[in-house]
C-alpha cells in the first residue's frame, strides 16, 4: 500500500513535474538540456527522441518500400528483415552502439530506435504497393499514365492505409523502446524508472511505469486516429466487410 | 599511452567465463520456454472461450492489445514493487508479451477451421471437447506453431529488458560488458541471444512439421 501512495505522492509534487531548477539545464558549452530530474522535461526529450527516430526511419524506409513495392521486387528480402530484427534484442543493438565508436546517449539510442522502426514501415509500405489489384494497374495503364503516374496516383493513394498502419506500429513500438535509453545514460521518461529503482524508491519507479504506459498508449490512441483519417471511406468499408 | 585490446570477439573470453555464460544462457532459455508454456497455458483457453462466445472477444482481444502496448521497461517497473526483483518479475512481464501474439494467432487458426468441416464432425455426433481437440485443434495448428513461432523469436530477445528488476540472462551479461566497457561480453551475448532465438525457431518449425504430416504431402504433391 505504501508504494501507491509513495507513487501518489511522488506524482502530486510539482516539483517533480518542472524540476528543481526549472525544465533546462544548461550545458558546459553554453548550450542546454532537459533537466533529468523534471517529468514534463523527460516526456518532451522521451517525445522528442522517439519522433527523431520514427523520422529517421520514414526517411529511409518509406520511399525503399513505396519502390520496392512498385516494382514487386525484393518481397523476401523485407520479410527476412522483419523476421531478423524480431530476434534481435534492443537492449543488444543500445550495449553495442555504446560499446563502439557511436558511443553513449540519445543520438545512440535514436539510431538503434530508427532501426526497429525500420521493418514495419519497410514491410507495410512493400505490401500496400504491391497487393493493389493488377486490374486496377492494367486499367491506369492502359489509359495512357505512365509507370510513375500509376505508382504515385493509383498504387500510392491504395496503399495509405497499411502505410499508415505500419507508421502506428512502428510509432508505439518506438515510445516502448525509447525507456531503454536510461540503461545507456540516455534521457527520456526512462531515466524516472531507473532513478528509482537505483535509489529503492518504487514508489518513483510505479509513477514512470505508469506515466511511460500512458504515454504509449495515448500515442496508440492518435496514431489510430491518424490511420482512420488516411484510409479513404470507400477502404474503410471494405475493410469492415471483409473482417 | 596505447589503449588495451579491446576486441569484439574473443575466444579467450568465452574460454575463461564459460561457467557464468552457461549459466546465464541456461536461465534465459529456461525462462523463455518457462513463459511460453505458460502464456500458452492461459492464451488457448482464452482463445477458445473467445471463439465460441463472440460477445467476449473483444474484451480478450482488448485487454491482451493494452498489455502488449505497454513498454517492456515499464511493465517491469510496475511490477517490481509488488513482487520484487528477480525471475517471477520477468516471468510475469514475458508471459503478458506472449499472451497477445498467441490467442489472436490461435483465434485466427480456429476461426479458419472449414464450417462443413465442424459441421461434419457435428453431425457425426462429436462432442465439442472431442470436435475441438480432434477436428479444430488440428486444423488450427499451422496458424498456432506460427504463432508460437513469433512468441519464442520476441521473448528471447526480451528476455534482456529484464536486467532493470536483475535478471536479464544474457542481457545481464551485455549490461555488464556495457558497465566495464568489455566489448568481447556485450558481442558474445548478443550472438547467443540470436542464435537462441534461430534454434528455438527452427525446432518449432520442425515440431510443426512432424505434428502435420498432412501438410508435408500436401505440398509435395
Amino acid at each position: 500500500m505504501s508504494t501507491l501512495s509513495e507513487a501518489w505522492t511522488y506524482l502530486t509534487t510539482a516539483e517533480n513535474w518542472t524540476g528543481a531548477n526549472g525544465i533546462t539545464t544548461p550545458t558546459f558549452d553554453g548550450g542546454w538540456r532537459f533537466a533529468q530530474d523534471s517529468i514534463i522535461a523527460l516526456t518532451l526529450e522521451h517525445l522528442w527522441m522517439s519522433f527523431a527516430a520514427v523520422a529517421l526511419a520514414v526517411v529511409v524506409a518509406l520511399p525503399l518500400g513505396v519502390f520496392l513495392g512498385h516494382v514487386r521486387k525484393g518481397g523476401a528480402v523485407t520479410v527476412v528483415t522483419s523476421n531478423v530484427s524480431r530476434a534481435v534484442p534492443t537492449l543488444a543493438l543500445l550495449t553495442l552502439f555504446a560499446a563502439s565508436a557511436i558511443g553513449f546517449g540519445n543520438n545512440a539510442v535514436i539510431l538503434a530506435a530508427a532501426i526497429f522502426a525500420f521493418p514495419p514501415i519497410l514491410s507495410n509500405a512493400f505490401t500496400g504497393m504491391a497487393d493493389v489489384d493488377p486490374d486496377i494497374r492494367e486499367a491506369a495503364l492502359g489509359q495512357g499514365m505512365t509507370r510513375f503516374q500509376v505508382a504515385t496516383r493509383v498504387e500510392l493513394p491504395l496503399a495509405v492505409p497499411l502505410i499508415a498502419a505500419g507508421l502506428r506500429t512502428a510509432a508505439v513500438q518506438t515510445v516502448a523502446t525509447v525507456p531503454l535509453a536510461a540503461l545507456v545514460a540516455g534521457g527520456g521518461m526512462g531515466v524516472i524508472i531507473n532513478t528509482g529503482l537505483a535509489t529503492q524508491r518504487y514508489g518513483q519507479v510505479l509513477a514512470g511505469a505508469v506515466l511511460v504506459a500512458a504515454v504509449a498508449l495515448l500515442t496508440d490512441a492518435v496514431m489510430s486516429r491518424i490511420q482512420h483519417a488516411a484510409t479513404a471511406t470507400p477502404l474503410r468499408e471494405a475493410a469492415a466487410a471483409r473482417a | 599511452m596505447d589503449a588495451p585490446d579491446n576486441p569484439w570477439l574473443s575466444l579467450d573470453y568465452l574460454e575463461r567465463n564459460w561457467g557464468e555464460v552457461s549459466e546465464q544462457l541456461v536461465i534465459h532459455t529456461t525462462l523463455t520456454l518457462q513463459a511460453l508454456a505458460i502464456a500458452f497455458a492461459i492464451a488457448f483457453p482464452l482463445a477458445v472461450i473467445a471463439r465460441r462466445a463472440p460477445r467476449l472477444s473483444s474484451p480478450i482481444m482488448g485487454v491482451s492489445g493494452v498489455l502488449y502496448t505497454i513498454p517492456s521497461f515499464a511493465l517491469f517497473g510496475l511490477l517490481a514493487p509488488f513482487t520484487g526483483i528477480g525471475r517471477t518479475t520477468v516471468l510475469i512481464g514475458l508471459v503478458a508479451y506472449a499472451l497477445l501474439v498467441l490467442v489472436r494467432n490461435i483465434v485466427v487458426g480456429l476461426q479458419g477451421v472449414d464450417r462443413d468441416v465442424t459441421d461434419a464432425a457435428r453431425g457425426m455426433g462429436y462432442t465439442p471437447m472431442r470436435l475441438l481437440l480432434q477436428v479444430e485443434l488440428p486444423n488450427a495448428l499451422p496458424s498456432i506453431i506460427a504463432g508460437l513461432r513469433i512468441a519464442a523469436v520476441s521473448t528471447v530477445a526480451l528476455v534482456t529488458v529484464g536486467v532493470v528488476v536483475g535478471y536479464g540472462g544474457l542481457g545481464q551479461l551485455m549490461f555488464r560488458g556495457l558497465q566495464s566497457d568489455y566489448r568481447a561480453q556485450i558481442m558474445t551475448a548478443t550472438l547467443l541471444c540470436l542464435a537462441l532465438a534461430l534454434v528455438l525457431d527452427l525446432l518449432l518449425a520442425l515440431a510443426g512439421r512432424l505434428a502435420m504430416p498432412w501438410a508435408r504431402r500436401r505440398t509435395a504433391a
